[in-house]
């Protein structure tokens, strides 16, 4: 335990914890609502945004955060834009819109000469984080989690039928535009462990997991936050054991968690199953 | 017709009535539904039967409040139905529901709840006794606490029609709702849907077996786009309107 001395390494693990946890929490939407492809490629639209806020106000803790925000809701819209104004469907005009964005962030970036901290963007760097990202993280998860919780019900009752909702009288599409600007905003707070590459896999992956070991809603939304934030936190420390970066140490202990699940989840698993079935 | 007895309709003089008045309903550019009108009271079943893309699914909807008219009105109790009401309860056809979604039988039945608890506050006893009482109703009180992938598709249906009792609605909108269940399971839903009518209810469903019509519905609505004829099941179930709604040539631009 002689890394966890160090302050910056407390960081770490306390910044693993908090954005494992609520990225596990807000994954149980994603997969509910099976939205990851769409999440996937918004958050390859942050990148773009954070080389625009820098070329425009520097870079400083807001213009990145503001930068790949404002990226993300554009390339949402745009793509919402595209499909109800052609035939295209907004699956495809989201991932013709971000990956044209993407180049243009990296050219961009190469350009202004932040090559190290693009490294830092795509992959994370939670070593590198200060007190104050710490302290940024703890407001995003507050304010995410508590609005996702204080919602729950009419958010459940979307997912589950949304047009069921609708006539109980539930606001289904501001819901939906407020859970998608939750999502990007959970997106961004997970930067900088795992870096907009890496981002998806925290969320989505923990609830996922969940989702093939039990059937309770709230299980999966509680379960996907404690494995989110847990195996986030083992994963620093598995990064320090075996000298490897911890952004995708993080995705890859989730991802091993997952592996196991698939096969040998009692209910839902392929071993787990087939071994039902011989009895 | 049947006299109201649901408690909730008794204290009325008048039955509580559904009008539909010259509905225009209009996906895109194409006219999806025009000059649809029907005037019905609780107690009944009516049947909207019609070809595929006749625009069943379009009417239900438009009655629920899911789709905005392009003319024409709709009347619950003499007032225009706004977005949605407490007292419509739509039922969607099963096919289009997420039956992997990890959600207890129990659960399902409390969404009906939802209008008379709101966001936050918890359920109160009425709540509660309402959900015991729709769920004993739909005899699924041994399946409450069952996943509902784990249930047949009349079990499926059955607790829908829970959420709507939940819901204390008058009117339940059915989409389809004897597709795809085996014999057994539909002579049952049909025994339940007369028993929910004769409570005083109202039960409007789009329904494709030809055989089974006379057994189920007091009403049909015959539907091609438009209202080819409404009544009685006596007045409109005839060979003659029948092949005016579904004989001819195929419609144009068929839509779901």
């Amino acid at each position: 335990m002689e890394p966890l001395r160090h302050p910056f390494n407390q960081r770490a693990i306390i910044a693993a914890l908090l954005i494992g946890f609520t990225n596990g929490y807000a994954s149980a939407f994603v997969v509910l609502r099976k939205s990851a492809l769409k999440v996937g490629s918004l958050s390859h639209a942050l990148l773009p945004g954070i080389a625009v806020a820098i070329l425009v106000a520097g870079l400083n803790d807001w213009s990145a955060f503001l930068g790949s925000l404002f990226a993300a809701l554009l390339i949402g819209l745009g793509s919402l834009a595209v499909s109800r104004g052609s035939r295209i469907d907004q699956d495809s005009a989201l991932a013709i819109l971000y990956t044209a964005a993407f180049s243009g962030g990296i050219i961009l970036l190469r350009r202004l000469g932040v090559t190290q901290e693009m490294d830092e963007w795509l992959f994370g760097n939670i070593m590198g984080l200060r007190d104050s990202d710490l302290w940024t993280n703890f407001w995003i998860s507050f304010g995410a989690l508590g609005l996702l919780t204080a919602l729950h019900r009419p958010l459940l009752m979307t997912l589950f039928d949304a047009e069921v909702a609708a006539t109980l009288g539930v606001p289904v599409r501001a819901l939906n535009y407020l859970l998608l600007a939750v999502l990007i905003v959970v997106l961004i707070s997970s930067l900088q462990a795992v870096g907009c590459m890496l981002a998806l896999g925290l969320l989505v992956t923990p609830a996922a997991t969940v989702y093939l070991l039990t059937d309770s809603t709230n299980a999966m939304f509680w379960g996907g936050s404690l494995l989110g934030g847990l195996a986030s936190a083992f994963a620093v420390l598995v990064g320090w054991w075996l000298n490897i970066e911890q952004g995708p140490a993080i995705v890859l202990v989730l991802g091993a968690c997952f592996l196991a699940a698939f096969l040998f989840s009692p209910k839902y698993g392929l071993l787990g199953r087939s071994r039902n079935k011989a009895r | 017709m049947t006299v109201a007895t649901h408690e909730s309709c008794a204290h009325c003089a008048h039955h509580h009535e559904l009008v539909v008045e010259n509905l225009h309903v209009r996906y895109r550019h194409i006219d999806a539904l025009h000059d649809v009108s029907l005037a019905t009271s609780c107690g009944a079943c009516v049947a909207l039967i019609g070809p595929n893309g006749a625009g069943k699914s379009t009417l239900l909807k438009a009655i629920a409040g899911l789709i905005p008219l392009a003319g024409g009105r709709i009347l619950w109790r003499g007032t225009k139905v706004a977005k949605w009401s407490r007292e419509i309860a739509y039922l969607p056809q099963r096919e289009n529901v997420d039956w992997q979604f990890p959600i207890t039988v129990e659960r399902v039945v409390r969404m009906g709840r939802y209008p008379q608890a709101g966001w936050w506050k918890p359920f109160s006893t009425t709540d509660e006794a309402a959900i015991s009482r729709a769920i004993g109703l739909m005899e699924l009180t041994d399946l409450a606490h069952r996943q509902i992938s784990e249930l047949s598709g009349g079990q499926q249906q059955r607790v829908f029609l829970a959420r709507a009792l939940a819901q204390e609605a008058h009117v339940l909108l059915l989409d389809e709702p004897f597709t795809g269940l085996d014999r057994n399971s539909k002579a049952a839903l049909a025994a339940t849907l007369r028993e929910i009518a004769a409570e005083g209810r109202l039960v409007v469903a789009s329904h494709h077996d030809m055989d089974t019509v006379r057994d189920i519905y007091d009403e049909v609505l015959l539907l091609r786009r438009s209202a080819i004829a409404f009544g009685s099941v006596d007045e409109v179930f005839t060979t003659e309107l029948l092949d005016q709604t579904f004989g001819g040539k195929e419609m144009p631009c068929p839509i779901g």
